[in-house]
């Protein structure tokens, strides 16, 4: 009578945990890359809304522990932490906030990574093997918390510049946070 | 009747000390000072950078009166670090990115635009960048403004008409190289040099001819001696410097190729001696443990013939720097008695927490006092020139290092102090804060960041973040200090009315007493101050008082770059200590300019 409630949580435990660590280990060739079809804007011509088509690849990723953990040791690798700092920016803007210059969806995420952006982002298209661009956008949205608490990273060996991701409130995407910031178009 | 009384009880009893000490004031040499002319045509005011102005109608007794004249916005909300210029009756306002020159009208009402010149940078030059996209001014010679553009091009623009004369590219940002500092116009050269210390350029110096704006000479902080032009007149004044290559023996392997030693502060100019005196920045990473070495030609100061780029002194401020510590803050030249003898030094309050008299003839250090609460380095030795580490605080990888003072930007980062040729008292805007750092192993990716350290910074002893302090030179103590808030980040400017300016992150500009320290005035501008301030005798005769606001820079990057006050390491640890700026000062980017009624 005792063994099957003992069971019960750690079947549900055992199967939440499936997913949160799934893992390819087959993972896309190098120099793929797969096609978003995304929108920088919410408005369209005429009364639908953007025209929009994703491969879904980027639920996988940012639902996925081991793939933001991996983005968490990327990050670090490829000096994004050099301008970002920790999610709260420095020379490059904040990453831990709910301000989305070039949007914030993982898929635009990558596309950021990818193609660079004008006002100082590089391009990093064939440099980076596209499945570690995904894992890096997938921390990245981890940072805000846009990604379930349970795949989130817990607090780093180094020095604490905040509480850890896993330990942010739950975000949500703002319409409103992709405006630039003032200073940008000055002319 | 007794107002008057007790005013002169206390000018009296205010020059005593002077009066006391019986010997000659320190002054700037009069061949790199001129007399005044009621212009304010470089950064630095003149070749001896003492930001010292003979105009006296603004005093003790009148500036309380102060009052706006007019208002210009700069159409940039980012960091002003630059100077306002005047040359006869036009004003010369530089923005930051993307590095707009305007020329105001001083003759009309409100001071019009005259004209705009747009160099139009590369706007990618912003994400190589490392505290801001700031400029620290544009200077005047022979008709031209020149300044430098963040996508580390020089420009030479008419004064008269706003077109531009030449343009010479002389940094790729693919490399990580951009230009902030003010050029320096030496005879028919135009002296500048290259940012990116936290990228791992490789740092030089160049000078550009003046008419065409070809290169002259060039010189890099480290690799062999014939890149440093060093040759058979280079003669330092202590050991460790002496010897073939340091530049290259004193980095592991090939790593003086991503070395730093930018340039990217103040250069001040010797007439009598011919020679150029300029500092070197942080060696990179800065993580000192992937370099091992004094890492030359890095963290120093050298003097240079201002005709060939030769050099003829060095003297490292900072080994080996542990903690980020360019050496490129201003150089002040004096001439002053020195244990009986006449000397001629230069006086610089250094990132490292020590104001240094040195000789400039020779490179010898004559004293270093402490100007700042410090942990991390215990005195300088005067026998061997050689700052004394603690080893306590010595960075270790993946270690967390706890309160290291001075931090990373230093006792004191590049905002200008000033010297007053009528006090003899040195005026330095400074900080007063620590912090924590831990080492971890960088990646050098050209285009990218290379640092390789975590810091967070927070409030010094007292728990105030900045300090204005008067400087007793000879003595090498502080005469009084100003607290402030948040750290200083403005530049300080001294006049013969006695009143010393400076501005506040928190948006104060300030006149203070020369001699006492009594805030004599204050006005509160539209954003913080981290400008230079400067002043002028306008067509109309009158002394007016010129400051651009606008927060930014490394400090202010917290309010200028949006950051996250969550994460204490951002903007390399200085958001840490900045979070409740955002509370206090938006972003902003406009000229003031005060007169009497």
């Amino acid at each position: 009578m005792k063994k099957p409630i003992w069971l019960l949580p750690a079947a549900l435990l055992l199967l939440s945990a499936c997913e949160r660590e799934k893992r390819e280990f087959r993972p896309a060739q190098v120099s793929e890359e797969t096609d978003e079809k995304i929108a920088l804007s919410s408005l369209s011509a005429g009364p639908s809304p953007p025209s929009q088509q994703t491969t879904g690849k980027g639920k996988n990723f940012e639902e996925n522990a081991y793939h933001i953990s991996e983005g968490q040791k990327l990050y670090t690798w490829f000096n994004c932490n050099g301008c970002h700092s920790n999610g709260g920016g420095g020379s490059g803007p904040a990453l831990m906030d709910d301000r989305w210059i070039y949007g914030g969806s993982i898929e635009h995420i990558v596309q950021t990574i990818r193609e660079g952006r004008p006002n100082g982002m590089p391009s990093f298209r064939g440099k980076i093997p596209d499945d570690q661009v995904w894992q890096i956008a997938a921390y990245v949205r981890s940072m805000g918390r846009y990604t379930p608490k349970a795949a989130s990273p817990a607090r780093r060996d180094d020095m604490h510049p905040g509480p850890a991701e896993q330990r942010r409130p739950p975000a949500e995407m703002n319409p409103g946070g992709s405006i630039p910031s003032s200073a940008q178009m000055p002319q | 009747m007794r107002r008057s009384v007790a005013q002169a009880f206390l000018i009296l009893s205010t020059s005593l000390p002077a009066v006391a000490q019986q010997q000659p004031i320190p002054a700037a040499p009069p061949a790199a000072a001129p007399s005044e002319d009621g212009q304010w045509t470089m950064p630095a005011k003149n070749f001896a950078s003492t930001r010292y102005s003979e105009l006296d109608q603004i005093n003790t007794e009148n500036v309380k009166n102060l009052q706006v004249a007019f208002t210009f916005s700069t159409g940039v909300n980012k960091g002003q670090e630059s100077s306002p210029l005047v040359v006869g009756t036009t004003m010369y306002v530089l923005s930051p990115y993307p590095n707009i020159l305007y020329a105001l009208d001083l003759t009309q009402p409100g001071a019009p635009l005259k004209w705009q010149y747009n160099p139009k940078p590369d706007s990618a030059a912003q994400g190589v960048a490392c505290c801001d996209v700031v400029n620290r001014g544009p200077t005047f010679a022979n008709g031209r403004i020149y300044f430098t553009t963040l996508d580390a091009h020089v420009v030479a623009v008419n004064a008269e008409t706003g077109e531009e004369a030449w343009k010479t590219k002389l940094g790729d940002i693919n490399k990580g190289e951009t230009m902030t500092m003010a050029p320096l116009a030496v005879k028919d050269k135009v002296i500048v040099g290259i940012s990116g210390g936290e990228y791992g350029v490789r740092g030089w110096i160049q000078a550009l001819d003046a008419n065409s704006g070809q290169s002259v000479w060039k010189a890099y902080s480290t690799g062999p001696d014939q890149d440093v032009k060093i040759g058979p007149n280079f003669k330092p004044f202590y050991d460790s410097d002496k010897g073939k290559d340091l530049g290259v023996s004193t980095w592991p392997p090939n790593a003086w190729e991503q070395g730093g030693g930018t340039v990217w502060g103040w250069l001040s100019y010797d007439p009598d001696l011919n020679l150029v005196y300029h500092g070197t920045g942080n060696p990179g990473p800065w993580n000192p443990n992937q370099r091992p070495g004094d890492n030359k030609w890095t963290a120093g100061i050298f003097a240079r013939d201002a005709d060939t780029g030769e050099a003829r002194w060095f003297y490292q401020t900072a080994p080996h720097d542990l903690h980020d510590w360019d050496n490129i803050n201003e150089l002040v030249l004096l001439d002053l008695e020195w244990e009986g003898r006449p000397r001629k030094v230069l006086v610089h309050p250094g990132r490292t927490g020590f104001v240094y008299v040195i000789d400039r003839t020779t490179g010898e250090v004559l004293s270093a006092k402490p100007f700042h609460a410090l942990t991390a380095v215990t005195g300088v030795d005067l026998k061997t020139g050689r700052i004394q580490y603690n080893s306590d605080k010595e960075p270790v990888n993946n270690r967390v290092v706890r309160d290291i003072c001075p931090t990373a930007p230093g006792s004191k980062d590049w905002n200008p102090s000033a010297f007053s040729h009528k006090t003899g008292i040195l005026y330095i805007p400074h900080m007063n804060m620590c912090m924590d750092w831990e080492s971890v192993e960088p990646n050098y990716i050209a285009g990218t960041p290379y640092v390789g350290a975590e810091v967070r910074m927070f409030p010094g002893p007292g728990g105030h973040m900045g300090e204005f302090s008067a400087w007793d030179i000879k003595e090498g103590k502080e005469l009084w200090t100003i607290n402030e808030r948040f750290p200083l980040w403005s530049g300080a400017m001294a006049t013969a009315g006695d009143v010393v300016f400076y501005g506040t992150m928190d948006g104060w500009f300030k006149a203070v007493h020369a001699r006492t320290g009594e805030v004599l005035w204050q006005f509160k501008t539209s954003s913080g101050i981290i400008g230079q301030p400067t002043t002028y005798r306008g067509p109309d005769g009158k002394q007016y008082v010129a400051i651009l606001s606008g927060v930014g820079g490394w400090a202010g990057s917290i309010v200028s770059g949006d950051l996250d006050p969550r994460d204490g390491t951002a903007a390399l640890g200085f958001v840490n200590a900045m979070r409740d700026l955002k509370n206090v000062t938006t972003k902003g980017g406009t000229l003031y300019v005060f007169k009497l009624p």
